[in-house]
């Protein structure tokens, strides 16, 4: 089955509370997918020349001081490092795993109840200006924190699924050979994987969602993050739900309206149901 | 105010949803209700079974008035997945939009949706009246099998497919029919029947002329090999 939670902040107000909102969200679909959960948030951008990594221990105890100034949250840590430490961190510490990379995005996810993620993971502090979110009901591979979403294959970018690829296999094959980097059997990092493929390719994230429709077989509910914006997209068929709301404060997303109707002036928003096939982007003003 | 004119109210922000169903259940259960801060709540006043008024103020999630028999739901908002499925009797209202698979495999009673409908509305009807003041996706009355889909706007792709005996009027465009639905001629008791649903869904200000007929060609009724591409 699983959720999908995505947050767009159109005010001040709902930046400075964008984890909390997002967290709230993430609790209404927790009955959707208890097994695993997982956040992503774009803030602040990075310093020139460092990338915000969020890395995951699968060790309680490690010592996260010892990478510099890393903000941590449970068995994750942000980290702020140049190319050079990155590689000598992690060729160092080859049991921490690299969960997202970039200038905006942090990432967290773990395989417990959602309603514990939102608890242990402190999102009520975190400010940012969009973020997307995922409770999973697995189908297509086992639960572990690596297979829970949101997945993220390039820099600032990822994407939460509702549904199952049917050709994932072969497209994981194909998009090897184009240099995109798997880490797990799931069908949802390959989307991932074709979305970073296309942006590098130089399509618009709406021109690579496009294509999504033409080669991706299966059935989805996509939301995507980038640095600068957040899409939606429902396959042709559209067995999977979702649904879009906007006020002047925020444009929000989910699996269904209770995920929705959590958030501030959600009675007095504009509700629809997104078409089949239709590329929905949000965008800000691209970071400098 | 007379006790007939007393109104129960709800407000679901402080009690359970099942309190809410067990007392529209009951045997003594009261004329009118009024249910606040539904909140896209799964399940509101399912499975009714009197004639009782009910009206809803806010979004309410799956399966709203699932099952309904002689009861009026009215919903001053919007309704998710499965609004009225299998309704036996009465009358479902939304004043918003209806998600996917509105009316499904209903048998009777009436269903008015003043905004869209989304994909599959009337998804194996067997009976029920839908009237969409709006439009409706794709898959719609897919497998209808009796009753009538009137639609004011515009209908999506695959409209009727592998429809038996329901009726569908369509004022708008059509996406594309789906396989063995075909376009049928508009004659006066279709007219008249066109009027007769707008009325009752409280619509009469639409010309009931401007409705162009679709129903089934009856090729798929029983599998033929010479078919066989259609299925």
């Amino acid at each position: 089955m699983c959720g999908i939670v995505g947050l767009f902040a159109k005010s001040r107000e709902v930046e400075d509370h964008l984890g909390a909102h997002l967290g709230a969200m993430l609790g209404q679909m927790a009955d959707r997918g208890p097994d695993s959960a997982g956040i992503a948030l774009y803030r602040e951008p990075a310093p020139d020349g460092m990338t915000k990594y969020s890395l995951y221990s699968p060790d309680p105890d490690e010592d996260w001081a010892a990478l510099g100034e890393a903000e941590v949250h449970s068995s994750h840590a942000v980290v702020l490092l140049d190319d050079a430490d990155a590689e000598r961190l992690l060729a160092e510490r080859p049991h921490l795993q690299v969960v997202s990379a970039g200038r905006r995005i942090e990432m967290f996810k773990e395989a417990i109840d959602p309603r514990e993620f939102v608890a242990r993971f402190g999102l009520d502090g975190i400010a940012g200006s969009h973020g997307l979110g995922h409770t999973r009901m697995a189908t297509e591979s086992k639960v572990t924190t690596a297979g829970a979403h949101p997945f993220s294959t390039g820099l600032d970018l990822c994407l939460v699924h509702n549904g199952s690829l049917s050709n994932h296999n072969r497209l994981r094959q194909r998009l090897r050979r184009e240099g995109i980097a798997f880490a797990t059997e799931n069908d949802t990092e390959v989307a991932a994987g074709f979305l970073t493929w296309r942006l590098r390719e130089g399509d618009t994230l709406q021109a690579a969602l496009e294509r999504c429709l033409v080669e991706l077989d299966g059935f989805y509910t996509f939301a995507v993050g980038t640095a600068d914006g957040f899409a939606v997209l429902r396959d042709p068929i559209a067995c999977k739900p979702a649904v879009m709301a906007e006020t002047d404060a925020w444009v929000a997303m989910a699996s269904e309206y209770r995920a929705i109707a959590v958030l501030p002036g959600a009675e007095q928003a504009r509700v629809w149901e997104p078409e089949p096939a239709q590329v929905y982007v949000w965008e800000r003003e691209p970071v400098a | 105010m007379t006790v007939a004119e007393a109104v129960e109210t709800v407000d679901l922000a402080s009690t359970p949803l099942r309190d809410l169903n067990a007392r529209l259940h009951a045997a003594d259960v009261a004329p009118r209700w009024r249910v606040l801060n539904p909140a896209g709540a799964h399940a509101v006043a399912v499975g009714l079974d009197a004639d009782v008024e009910v009206d809803v103020d806010g979004h309410v999630g799956y399966y709203c008035a699932g099952m309904n028999k002689r009861a009026t739901v009215r919903v001053h908002g919007n309704a998710g997945v499965g609004l009225a499925e299998n309704i036996m009797s009465g009358r479902v209202e939304v004043d918003g939009y209806a998600g996917q698979s509105c009316g499904a495999t209903g048998r009777g009673g009436l269903i008015v949706v003043r905004g869209d409908a989304s994909a599959r509305c009337g998804i194996s009807m067997k009976g029920v009246d839908i009237v969409v003041c709006g439009s409706v996706g794709h898959m719609s009355a897919f497998m209808g099998q009796k009753g009538r889909l009137v639609v004011l706007g515009d209908a999506g792709e695959a409209l009727g497919d592998s429809l038996y005996e329901a009726r569908l009027y369509v004022r708008g465009s059509v996406g594309s029919l789906g396989a063995d639905c075909v376009e049928k001629e508009v004659r006066d008791e279709h007219v008249a029947e066109i009027r007769e649903l707008l009325q009752a869904a409280g619509a009469s200000g639409v010309d009931a002329g401007g409705f162009r007929r679709y129903g089934s060609a009856r090729r798929l009724y029983t599998f033929d090999k010479d078919n066989a591409g259609s299925y």
